[in-house]
C-alpha cells in the first residue's frame, strides 16, 4: 500500500538530521522574510547546510515562500528563488500568485506546493492552482476528514495534511502586541518585548490559551490545542493522501522528534499491517500525551467537526 | 500633493478631474439599495441567499436584485453582487444555477475570491464581470498582474495596501483597482482569520465570523510553568479592535491616483448610514473633481459623517501602518449622537405640510435636521402633528407609522430626518 510522505518541519540544521533517523521523508524550512509561521530560520547558509543533510538521508527539503508580500519585497523574489534552484530544493510552498509568477520566469522547472493555509478548501481550487504550476495543494485545516477524502478523490494534485501540531488563527499585519504595549505606555520596553518567546492569550470564556507572538510577517495568533490524530489514520492512508505533516511550530526541538518517530510508526504500521496498527495506536496517543507541554492539549482540529456558517 | 496628468484636463484655464473614481456603497436590502442610489453612489453591491460573506445580513433573492437593478439603471448605477467565499466541495452544486440566474437578473458584475467561482462564472455566466475580492488579500503588484492576466476586469486591494503601493500597483499593472474609503473592517488579513471557526464552530470564509477579533483577552507569558501577566491590575485587557476605516481626508490623493472605485463598507448598516456616508462622500469626490487645484473639507462633511458613526474612525495603512491610536481598548462602540427617527415620503408646497415615515420616537417641541441630496441641512423645532387621519398626536411613537406635519422649507421624498441627543 502506498505510504504518505512524513513531512515536519525542523528548528535547526543539527535538528533535520535527528529527524531523518526518526523517520521524516521531508522537511520544510525557509526564514521569515519570505516564509510564514516556521519551527526554525533558515537563512541561505542554514539552506545550504540542510541541503547537504538531507541529501545524505534522503529526506526532501521545501522551502516557504508563502508570505502575503508587499511590493517592496516583489523585486527581490526572483533572488530567492535563483538561489533556491541552484540549491536544487525539491520545492518551494507558495501563497502569494507573485511567487508562482517569479517561479514560471527565473526557474520553471521549479515544483511548486500550493499553501495559502486558510483558502485551500475544496478540490477545484487546488486543481485550479495545479492548472497553474502547483504539482501539490496543501488543505486548509478548518476542513473535516470526509471533504480531505473528496478533494483527494477529485485532485489532479498531490495533497498535504496537517496530521499534528498548532496551526494559525489569526495573522495582522498590524503589531498588535507591541500597539497594546504602547498603549499602557510601557513604550521603552517595546522593542525588545514585542517579540519574546512564549505569550499567550487568555480567553476565559472559553478557558483557552492562544499562543500570539509577532515577527517581520506582523502578528500571529495559534491554536489553543494541538492536532493529534495518530490514532485516526486509516482513511487518508487508504485514500492515498500524498503527505502527511506535522508542524512543530513553538515546541521543543525534542517534543518534534519525538512525535516524528511515533507517527514513523503509526504510518508504517497502518499501511503495512493493520491489525497491529490498531492493537497499539490507542498506546502511540498515550506516548504522545503523556509529553504533551502542561499549557498544550491535544484534540482532532477539524477533522470531525462541523462548522456553520 | 502628486497631480495625475492622466486624470485631468485643463478647461477654461481651470485643472479639473475628468476621470471621476466610482463611489461603490453598500445595502443590505431593497429600500437600502435605492436611497444609496438616491443618495449618489455610482454603483451598490448586495449579497445574494448563497456564496456571499455576512450570512447573517438580509440578503436579496434574485427577485429583489432584478428589481434593484432595474431601479438603478434610471440613474446609471451599476449593481454588483458578492460572491466571495471560500467555498467547500459541498457548496460547489447549485453554484452554476445561483450564476445564471445573477446574469439573468442583470446585474453587472460579481465579486469573487474562490477560483472555483471565478471559472465557473466565466463558463456559464459570461455576461458578469469578475472582480476579486479583498477576501484574496492583494497586496503586491505582480499578484495584481497574474489576475489580470487571469482576465479579471477588478481587484479590490488588501485593506494593508497603502497610498505608494496603489500608486506603484497603478503605474504596473493596467487594470481597475477598487479599495475600502470607510466602514468596519478586519484586523486580520482578510481571508486569513478563522478565530470563528476555532472558538465557535462557524466558519468565517464562509459568512460566520462572529468577530472574535473584538472580544477582550488576556495577554500572559509563559516562564517555565508559571504565567506571569503582562498587564498591571487596572490595565484594559488586551484587545485587537480596530477603529472603523475613515479615508474622507484622503479622497483628493485617491482621486489623483487614479483608483477606480471607491468603496464603503457595511451591508449591516442602517439606510440613514448608507444615506449619510454616501451623500458625504459624494459632494468630497464631486467638489474636488470640479476645482481640484482649490478645494478644501469643509469641516460640515467631517461633521456630518461623525453623526452616524457608532465607533471611533481612522485612516489606518492608506497613510502608513496604523498604530495603537487605530486601535480601541476598554471600549468597543461610542453612542451615536443622532438618531434617524423620520423618512420623507411627500411634501406639499402650497401647505408646507410633509407627509414622512416614522422611524423612531420624535414629538412637537423637538429640534430636528433634515437632509438629502436635494437639500441643504437645515433644522428646525416640530410643532403639531397629525395621524393619516388627522387626528392631533402628542407624539410619533409607532414604528412606521404615517405622520404629518409642518416644515418651512422644501423636502423631498427620501430625505431623512434625525434629531441630536
Ligand atoms: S474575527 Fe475579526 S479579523 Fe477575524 S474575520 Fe472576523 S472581523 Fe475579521
Amino acid at each position: 500500500m502506498k505510504k504518505p510522505e512524513l513531512l515536519v518541519t525542523p528548528t535547526s540544521v543539527a535538528h533535520i538530521e535527528e529527524l531523518a533517523q526518526a523517520g521524516a521523508n521531508a522537511v520544510l524550512i525557509g526564514e521569515q522574510r519570505y516564509g510564514l509561521r516556521l519551527a526554525g530560520e533558515f537563512g541561505r547558509e542554514q539552506i545550504v547546510e540542510a541541503m547537504n543533510v538531507a541529501r545524505k538521508h534522503g529526506v526532501k527539503v521545501y522551502v516557504a515562500m508563502n508570505a502575503l508580500f508587499h511590493n517592496d519585497k516583489v523585486d527581490e523574489l526572483s533572488d530567492y528563488v535563483r538561489f533556491l534552484a541552484e540549491q536544487e530544493v525539491d520545492a518551494i510552498v507558495f501563497g502569494d500568485p507573485a511567487v508562482l509568477m517569479t517561479v514560471r520566469e527565473v526557474a520553471p522547472h521549479m515544483k511548486l506546493h500550493w499553501n495559502t493555509e486558510t483558502t485551500a478548501t475544496n478540490w477545484y481550487a487546488c486543481n485550479y492552482w495545479g492548472r497553474k504550476g502547483a504539482k501539490r495543494a496543501v488543505l486548509a485545516r478548518e476542513i473535516n476528514m470526509e471533504e480531505i477524502i473528496e478533494i483527494k478523490r477529485h485532485a489532479e494534485v498531490e495533497i498535504e495534511v496537517q496530521v499534528h501540531g498548532m496551526t494559525c488563527m489569526f495573522q495582522s499585519k498590524r503589531s498588535l502586541i507591541g500597539n497594546y504595549f504602547e498603549y499602557q505606555g510601557k513604550v521603552m520596553e517595546i522593542e525588545k518585548k514585542k517579540y519574546e518567546k512564549g505569550m499567550f492569550l487568555y480567553d476565559k470564556e472559553r478557558d483557552n490559551k492562544y499562543p500570539i507572538f509577532e515577527d517581520e510577517n506582523g502578528t500571529h495568533i495559534m491554536s489553543p490545542n494541538d492536532i493529534c490524530i495518530i490514532d485516526e489514520l486509516e482513511e487518508m492512508i487508504d485514500a492515498e493522501i500524498d503527505s502527511f505533516k506535522i508542524d512543530g511550530i513553538l515546541h521543543e526541538p525534542s517534543y518534534i522528534t519525538e512525535v516524528t518517530k511515533k507517527y514513523r510508526l503509526a504510518i508504517d504500521l497502518c499501511a503495512e499491517d493493520r491489525e497491529k496498527y490498531r492493537q497499539v495506536k490507542g498506546d502511540l496517543l498515550a506516548e504522545i500525551e503523556a509529553i504533551q507541554p502542561a499549557h498544550r492539549p491535544l484534540d482532532t482540529g477539524f477533522f470531525f467537526k462541523e462548522t456553520v456558517y | 500633493m502628486f497631480k495625475n496628468d492622466k486624470i485631468s484636463k485643463i478647461i477654461n484655464g481651470k485643472r479639473v478631474i475628468v476621470k471621476k473614481p466610482e463611489l461603490l456603497a453598500p445595502a443590505g436590502n431593497l429600500e437600502k439599495l435605492k436611497v444609496a442610489v438616491h443618495y449618489g453612489a455610482d454603483a451598490v453591491f448586495i449579497g445574494g441567499q448563497e456564496y456571499g460573506l455576512r450570512s447573517n445580513a438580509d440578503n436579496f433573492t434574485l427577485e429583489e436584485m432584478a428589481e434593484g437593478v432595474r431601479f438603478a439603471s434610471k440613474y446609471g448605477a451599476k449593481i454588483y453582487v458578492t460572491t466571495n467565499i471560500y467555498a467547500h466541495n459541498e457548496n460547489i452544486p447549485g453554484l452554476e444555477e445561483y450564476l445564471q440566474g445573477l446574469q439573468e437578473a442583470g446585474v453587472h458584475g460579481i465579486i469573487v475570491a474562490d477560483p472555483l467561482i471565478i471559472e465557473t462564472a466565466r463558463r456559464v455566466a459570461p455576461k458578469l464581470e469578475v472582480h476579486l475580492s479583498t477576501q484574496q488579500s492583494l497586496t503586491n503588484w505582480k499578484a495584481v498582474q497574474f489576475w489580470k492576466e487571469e482576465g479579471l476586469e477588478r481587484v479590490v486591494l488588501a485593506r494593508e495596501t497603502s497610498a505608494e503601493e496603489i500608486r506603484e500597483i497603478k503605474e504596473k499593472v493596467d487594470i481597475e483597482i477598487e479599495t475600502f474609503i470607510h466602514g468596519a473592517m478586519c484586523i486580520a488579513y482578510s481571508g486569513r482569520c478563522v478565530l470563528s471557526n476555532h472558538m465557535t464552530a462557524r466558519d468565517s470564509n464562509r459568512g460566520g465570523c462572529c468577530q472574535s477579533c473584538r472580544w477582550d483577552y488576556d495577554l500572559y507569558k509563559l516562564e517555565g510553568d508559571k504565567e506571569i501577566p503582562l498587564f498591571d491590575e487596572n490595565d484594559d485587557p488586551f484587545a485587537m479592535s480596530p477603529k472603523d476605516l475613515n479615508l474622507i481626508q484622503s479622497i483628493p490623493k485617491m482621486i489623483e491616483l487614479g483608483i477606480d472605485s471607491l468603496k464603503i463598507e457595511g451591508r449591516m448598516k442602517s439606510i440613514h448610514y448608507v444615506a449619510t456616508v454616501v451623500s458625504v462622500y459624494r459632494k468630497v469626490i464631486d467638489a474636488y473633481c470640479a476645482d481640484p487645484d482649490n478645494f478644501v473639507i469643509k469641516k460640515e462633511w467631517l461633521d456630518e459623517l461623525d453623526k452616524c458613526a457608532n465607533r471611533d474612525t481612522a485612516p489606518a495603512f492608506f497613510e502608513g501602518v496604523p498604530g495603537y491610536k487605530e486601535q480601541m481598548f476598554g471600549v468597543h462602540s461610542k453612542k451615536t449622537t443622532y438618531d434617524f427617527v423620520g423618512l420623507v415620503l411627500d411634501y406639499d408646497k402650497e401647505t408646507k405640510m410633509v407627509t414622512l415615515q416614522q422611524r423612531n420616537f420624535f414629538k412637537p417641541g423637538d429640534r430636528v435636521e433634515f437632509f438629502g441630496p436635494e437639500i441643504e441641512n437645515f433644522t428646525q423645532v416640530i410643532e403639531k402633528i397629525w395621524d393619516e387621519d388627522g387626528n392631533e398626536l402628542d407624539a410619533a411613537r409607532h414604528p412606521l407609522q404615517i405622520v404629518r406635519f409642518k416644515v418651512d422649507r422644501e423636502v423631498f421624498p427620501y430625505n431623512m430626518m434625525r434629531k441630536g441627543h
